[in-house]
């Protein structure tokens, strides 16, 4: 099979090679091992969950195992339970000036909801971080775009759990404040901009698709699928055709859709798998992704995603462009930071695994004025 | 010593390099390249490299497939600005794609698809003056056409998905991009988009010849290298001398599972197999979209998708935490 002089030089110059080969074996077979582990992923770190009856294949099978561990974010929650007015206290809308929203509470609580937002978004700036550093008697002044920013969130804050129990409620008492998305941060992380057209001298669906970017999470699916589905009231996810035989010409005739359609939409459910640690099964039947039928009791809590998604990016995200400052804008297009599934859920099936965020907190339940229980 | 209990040829020929026949006087204008021996191609076929026949259809084909290749890669490199540290970061990412949907069968403008249909031009010419060499070559050597025929078969899988579906549907945006991983997100969305490829049966046929052509294939090769110690390799004289190899494969299939093929039927066997996987495919493929829109729902009506009537979800699992395995 060698060469000669190759078998030759070895009868010439016998030497025992166990010792080196095995050197070789045993640090061969350890980089071998490293990098399985490194390209496939520690076996230890996931595990399978069933998520439907034996035998339909419901499963997520690489569960991340991490995350049935406490999400280190819930130790670093600050919460206060709140002070239960006695009536006829003086209102925050009496005493401060130019109080636009949390107006009906009452001093006590004022302050409290307060504290807690500078705890859960500028623990290290304070209140100035919004109020500037100015004596408190100017707190009033609108002077900072993160203020005014705020109470917009606030808004926000508060139509979400009003208005989308459905979602944020679904599985149990559970809604949402300043912390599920900033997690103590400034600025949330998981936000995002637009970041299409991707691709030069290309235009139509080549320019939005086939590059590794942030937004395709470094697939050749469309980057734009965020943009188009979670923006837009009038976006429809589907693609199937609900007969075995339905004519008519993708693109050009009405609800035929096209193999690209369906590439964005495959997008926009990675987006949504990757954002809660779960695969298609989790909400889908596989063989059959569109069939109501099939789908478990996640895929409407998820519908309903989508649409309070697409609200608070239209209603609350996009319009507040103006008000930003640049360096807050995206780094492509000056756009206004978007929101999307991430934003909250971190990876996790239930942002912050479930912990209810409302129960000390009714001034962010209803633009309202509180009720206190 | 000679010895036949390995994975690898053992035994390699190298001496003055073959050169065929010359039978018209003019081998040397024919054939190309300077011929020369190489040990590790050895190992694996015949030692000797070259020359090569290329012909005018060989001539047609490398030129035509070199024109719609360099079209794909300029494509794909206008796409990142033409900078060449970002065509190589992307290059697995980057396609040329089909035309955008609204163009229909018309012919779209440069950038949303025309430089695709252009580039799909050559590569048709490419294909088939390469499938029409491989004839050429067979009738030269006056052998029996069964490559040319088992090639045609692949090229008809070709021609379906990027000629003949796209003008049934109405669309060249119906067609296969060309690009590492974006040709494989049109195969996943494809079969998405018709309601589970799975469910279309002559995709199942075709996974079926495919597997199929896999299982002959290693049960042929491992029966061959297996007797080869008996002469069991020189499968020709084999054929028409069977010897005691060949009784011997034969015994211990017929003794296995109670069937046998025979030297020269294993072939036909092999030769179908490989030749009904893109056949039965494109058939497939040419009806989604065109026959059935949706085969699970087609599956549904023809009875054999079976219905699935439990129900699913962390209501039957009584709470959230048992649903998510978090409790029994």
């Amino acid at each position: 099979m060698f060469p000669k002089w190759f078998d030759k030089w070895n009868a010439d110059n016998p030497t025992n090679i166990f010792g080196p080969a095995i050197a070789v074996g045993v640090v061969g077979g350890a980089i071998f091992a490293a990098a399985l582990i490194v390209t496939w992923g520690n076996p230890y770190q996931t595990e399978s969950m069933q998520t439907g009856p034996r035998g339909t294949g419901m499963s997520v099978p690489e569960y991340n195992v991490a995350r049935t561990a406490a999400d280190p974010t819930i130790e670093a929650y600050y919460t206060e339970e709140p002070y239960i007015p006695e009536g006829g206290e003086e209102l925050a809308k009496d005493i401060y000036e130019n109080v636009q929203v949390l107006g009906d509470l009452t001093d006590d609580n004022f302050n409290r909801v307060m504290l807690a937002m500078t705890q859960w978004v500028s623990p290290e700036e304070g209140c100035a971080y919004c109020h500037g550093d100015v004596d408190i008697s100017e707190y009033g002044s609108d002077d900072l775009y993160t203020k005014v920013v705020s109470r917009r969130m606030i808004q926000m804050t508060q139509n979400i759990n009003e208005n989308w129990d459905g979602h944020v409620n679904a599985v149990a008492e559970v809604g949402v404040n300043c912390y599920t998305c900033h997690r103590g941060e400034n600025v949330p992380s998981d936000i995002w901009f637009n970041v299409t057209p991707v691709n030069e001298a290309a235009g139509g669906w080549a320019a939005v698709q086939n590059r590794a970017t942030a937004m395709s999470a470094s697939t050749s699916l469309p980057s734009s699928a965020l943009e188009v589905y979670l923006t837009d009231y009038d976006s429809e996810v589907n693609v199937h055709d609900l007969e075995s035989r339905v004519a008519g010409v993708p693109g050009l005739t009405e609800d035929v859709h096209t193999i690209q359609k369906t590439e964005m939409t495959f997008s926009l459910m990675n987006y949504f798998s990757n954002s809660l640690g779960v695969n298609c099964v989790f909400c889908h039947n596989s063989r059959a992704f569109y069939d109501a039928a099939q789908y478990t009791p996640q895929w409407g809590i998820a519908q309903q995603g989508r649409q309070m998604v697409i609200e608070m990016n239209q209603e609350y995200l996009i319009p507040l462009k103006d008000t930003y400052p640049e360096n807050r804008l995206g780094p492509i297009y000056a756009d206004a930071p978007k929101a999307a599934c991430r934003t909250c859920h971190k990876g996790y099936q239930r942002p912050l695994q479930g912990m209810n965020m409302t129960a000390d907190w009714p001034e962010l339940t209803s633009s309202d004025a509180p009720v206190y229980e | 010593m000679i010895e036949y209990q390995n994975i690898f040829t053992q035994v390699q020929v190298q001496g003055n390099p073959e050169w065929g026949m010359d039978d018209s006087g003019e081998m040397l204008q024919e054939r190309v390249g300077k011929p020369f021996f190489s040990t590790l191609a050895g190992f694996v076929g015949n030692a000797q490299i070259g020359p090569i026949y290329l012909g005018w259809t060989g001539m047609v084909s490398l030129a035509t497939g070199l024109i719609w290749f360099v079209i794909v890669g300029l494509n794909m490199l206008a796409q990142v600005g033409y900078s060449i540290p970002e065509f190589i970061r992307q290059l697995f990412w980057l396609a040329l794609e089909p035309p955008s949907p609204e163009y229909g069968l018309s012919m779209p403008p440069l950038d949303e698809g025309g430089w695709y249909i252009i580039a799909s031009l050559f590569l048709l010419v490419s294909v088939m003056t390469w499938l029409l060499r491989s004839y050429l070559l067979a009738a030269e050597h006056k052998m029996g056409k069964h490559v040319f025929w088992a090639f045609a078969s692949a090229v008809w899988l070709f021609l379906v998905l990027g000629l003949l579906r796209p003008v049934l549907m109405g669309s060249w945006s119906e067609a296969v991009p060309y690009g590492i991983f974006p040709h494989l997100d049109w195969t996943t969305a494809f079969s998405i988009r018709y309601g589970n490829l799975y469910y279309n049966p002559f995709h199942c046929l075709s996974i079926v010849f495919l597997y199929g052509s896999v299982l002959l294939f290693c049960m042929h090769g491992g029966t061959i290298l297996a007797v080869t110690r008996y002469g069991g390799d020189r499968e020709l004289e084999q054929i028409y001398d069977r010897g005691t190899a060949t009784e011997r494969a034969a015994l211990f299939w017929r003794w296995t599972m109670g069937f046998n093929a025979t030297m020269e039927g294993i072939h036909r066997w092999a030769w179908w197999f490989a030749v009904l996987t893109p056949i039965t495919g494109g058939i497939g493929i040419l009806l989604t979209g065109t026959v059935v829109d949706n085969w699970f729902i087609w599956a549904q009506e023809h009875n054999f998708a079976p219905m699935y009537d439990g129900a699913y979800g962390y209501e039957d699992y009584g709470s959230y935490e048992a649903f998510i395995g978090k409790e029994n």
